[in-house]
């Protein structure tokens, strides 16, 4: 599928090279892993596979070339994302029936690792915005989910999740930020931390304090930008995920009407958990798909240089790691996809299993792409090379959507448990 | 008016970006394992048929491929971009790789016939076989106009108009319906197909017919002595005149005094 679009880049980045423009990125060679042990293909159904290629040719036409722009100039691709949307990634696991895709957490891995080669930041948002469009397709009322889901789907509207606090990251149900009815409002009080979108989203799904302390106590409230009230820190500077704004999301008297609540009060930690598992598979997932892009593009690199008058691909020691992140990847994918299967089938063991894929994998992916620069040498370290963003960009998937102790944490609870 | 019945062939072939190798044998090339796809040229004739049915001057748009059950594959993403239902005409392997535009051209003209066709756009060439044959050669068994390398296409009251492009520029005809033509690189830029298209394409109908279905005798006309790989590339020389040019190639025995 849009073989053509490809030969019409190939042409132009060559019309480009010609005419002495200078060009970042260097030459977008596809490799060809089709076939190998390490082929993300393996084991899917057609459909499974016609929905991979659309999404890897998508991130390799729409997406690879201005990875680096996107990270560098902490550009938000605001037109890109819209462009996914339209084929329906805006929503890829939202019930059809008021306008998201309809498919499952399965087939949303295989799109977020394909996309993640295209850019791993900005695939790690869309898949945040899908779990907010999910968590309001799951919770919402009627009216939220008809007003909602069509715009979120269409990234008409982007969205965000407010959860972590100054004060409580891993400890999120001791959250302060507070939520005081009055008359037919919620009045928020209180502060967010580490907003991925803040300041560029047009929807806040904030989980705040209506009732007593503990998990009991919060509940989930949509809030919208523009709201008086509702006021954002500077954007922060980070060592990756630069292609969406981070920033501290302050309510001082934010008013907003209590129809904006998302299920019902005191459900609110539980909704943020359940999008959370979703949210874990799938920045594994884009874990997953940044590790694939840094060994294929390291293999390649090892078949073209040579030092000591061999090509690199004819040591044994970088042949064997190789072999060590080629084992690491697809065990990664074996255990992301196993943790969708679950989570879509709701299996009793799909919260042990999201957690314990979120820990592996954002580990070992990471191990993947740090090993991946290593084998370039000192190219590895230029920004005019891909892996050290890919290296960049996971390094944070070991930090957020908890962190990879409380994965531990999950996984202990459930092996401990008295059954 | 009723619209435009049109029949895009759709080949699958081995992907462009793909790094051919021969078979040890040396009668082909590696294709196990091998990552295919559809010929790009082919994809454009789906994404211009699809837009005529946009336009509301096409109808049905009926996608056809022959060879392998592996060519299903190719004819679900024209199902997905947006062919409203598709020909699978079974071959086995052995049989395909000896398959010639010849044949291919007979069982579309055949097809086209059954099906009713007004219009059939197929790629320019397969980026495997190069041969650039098999749309003229439908059209020859049709006795339909044929119109190749077309850059655009545009329907003008029972005829069509298009731009071909030529050695010399660009050149314009007008074509009378039923008509073949084929597609070039500068006609339109293929869509993606969506994710709502690709799991709708699985409801859409796919025909399972045989050569024999439509009579035609797909036997070997031509048969393959050897593949090789093009000799590798010697290095030139640097010359320092014109005079040392005239005098190299006098040796060599390529100017005539």
């Amino acid at each position: 599928m849009a073989a053509c679009r490809r030969i019409f880049s190939v042409s132009s980045h060559i019309l480009s090279k010609l005419r002495n423009q200078s060009i970042n990125i260097p030459w977008q060679s596809r490799t060809m892993v089709t076939g190998s042990c390490i082929d993300p293909a393996l084991g899917l159904t057609d459909e499974q596979k016609q929905i991979q290629q659309l999404a890897a040719d998508f991130a390799c036409n729409e997406m690879f070339p201005h990875m680096a722009e996107w990270d560098q100039k902490e550009i938000f691709p605001v037109d890109t994302m819209r462009e996914a949307a339209k084929l329906g990634f805006g929503a890829v696991y939202c019930s059809e029936k008021y306008g998201g895709t309809g498919l499952t957490r399965l087939d949303a891995s295989i799109i977020f690792e394909a996309l993640s080669h295209g850019c791993c930041s900005t695939t790690a948002y869309i898949s945040i915005h899908n779990m907010c469009a999910w968590m309001v397709d799951e919770f919402g009322t009627e009216e939220l989910k008809q007003r909602w889901i069509p715009c979120l789907a269409a990234m008409d509207k982007f969205a965000s999740y407010c959860l972590t606090e100054p004060g409580s990251g891993s400890d999120a149900a001791s959250l302060v930020t507070s939520a005081k009815k009055d008359g037919s409002d919620y009045v928020l009080n209180g502060a967010k931390a580490f907003i991925s979108g803040a300041g560029e989203t047009d929807v806040y799904l904030v989980m705040c304090r209506t009732g007593g302390a503990g998990p009991k106590g919060i509940s989930c409230v949509m809030v919208e930008k523009d709201t008086p009230g509702l006021s954002f820190g500077k954007k922060e500077k980070k060592v990756g995920w630069n292609s969406h704004p981070c920033r501290i999301v302050s309510f001082d008297d934010c008013r907003v009407p209590q129809s904006n609540l998302l299920g019902s009060e005191g459900q609110g930690f539980n909704i943020a958990m359940r999008g959370l598992n979703g949210g874990r598979v799938n920045v594994a997932s884009c874990s997953l798909g940044a590790a694939q892009a840094s060994i294929e593009q390291a293999r390649d690199h090892l078949k073209v240089r040579k030092q000591f008058g061999s090509l690199l691909a004819d040591f044994q020691y970088l042949q064997f790691r190789l072999a060590e992140m080629s084992t690491k990847v697809v065990t990664s994918r074996l255990l992301v996809r196993k943790a969708a299967q679950a989570l879509q089938e709701n299996s009793p063991d799909a919260v042990a299993l999201c957690s314990m894929a979120k820990l592996f994998v954002t580990e070992e992916c990471f191990q993947v792409c740090n090993d991946a620069m290593q084998m370039f040498g000192g190219y590895g370290y230029l920004k005019d090379y891909p892996v050290q963003q890919y290296v960049r960009d996971t390094r944070v998937h070991c930090i957020l959507e908890g962190t990879n102790e409380m994965m531990r944490m999950l996984v202990s609870r459930d092996v401990l448990k008295e059954r | 008016m009723s619209g435009l019945r049109v029949l895009v062939g759709c080949k699958r072939v081995i992907d462009y970006a793909v790094k051919i190798r021969v078979r040890p044998d040396k009668m082909g090339v590696v294709t196990d394992g091998v990552k295919h796809s559809m010929n790009p040229f082919d994809e454009i004739a789906i994404e211009e048929a699809v837009r005529l049915k946009e336009k509301k001057l096409a109808s049905e748009v009926i996608a056809v491929s022959c060879g392998p059950p592996q060519c299903q594959e190719t004819l679900r993403t024209a199902m997905a971009m947006g062919a409203d239902k598709s020909i699978h005409v079974e071959i086995d392997l052995a049989t395909y790789e000896k398959m010639s535009p010849l044949h291919v051209a007979k069982l579309l003209s055949k097809i086209a016939q059954d099906n009713k066709v007004d219009l059939i756009l197929l790629g320019k060439q397969a980026i495997d076989g190069d041969c650039n044959q098999t749309g003229q050669m439908t059209a020859a068994l049709l006795d339909w106009p044929q119109a190749t390398c077309a850059s655009s296409i545009e329907k003008t009251n029972g005829d069509i108009k298009v731009v071909k492009e030529v050695d010399g520029g660009l050149e314009t005809v007008k074509v009378k319906l039923p008509a073949v033509v084929t597609t070039d690189l500068r006609l339109n830029e293929p869509r993606y197909a969506t994710l709502p298209n690709i799991m709708k394409a699985k409801k859409k109908p796919m025909e399972k017919k045989k050569p024999v279905d439509y009579g035609v005798d797909i036997d070997p006309r031509q048969k393959v002595v050897s593949v090789e790989d093009p000799p590798t590339r010697e290095a030139g020389q640097k010359l320092d005149n014109v005079q040392d040019l005239v005098t190299k190639l006098k040796e060599q025995g390529l100017l005539t005094s």
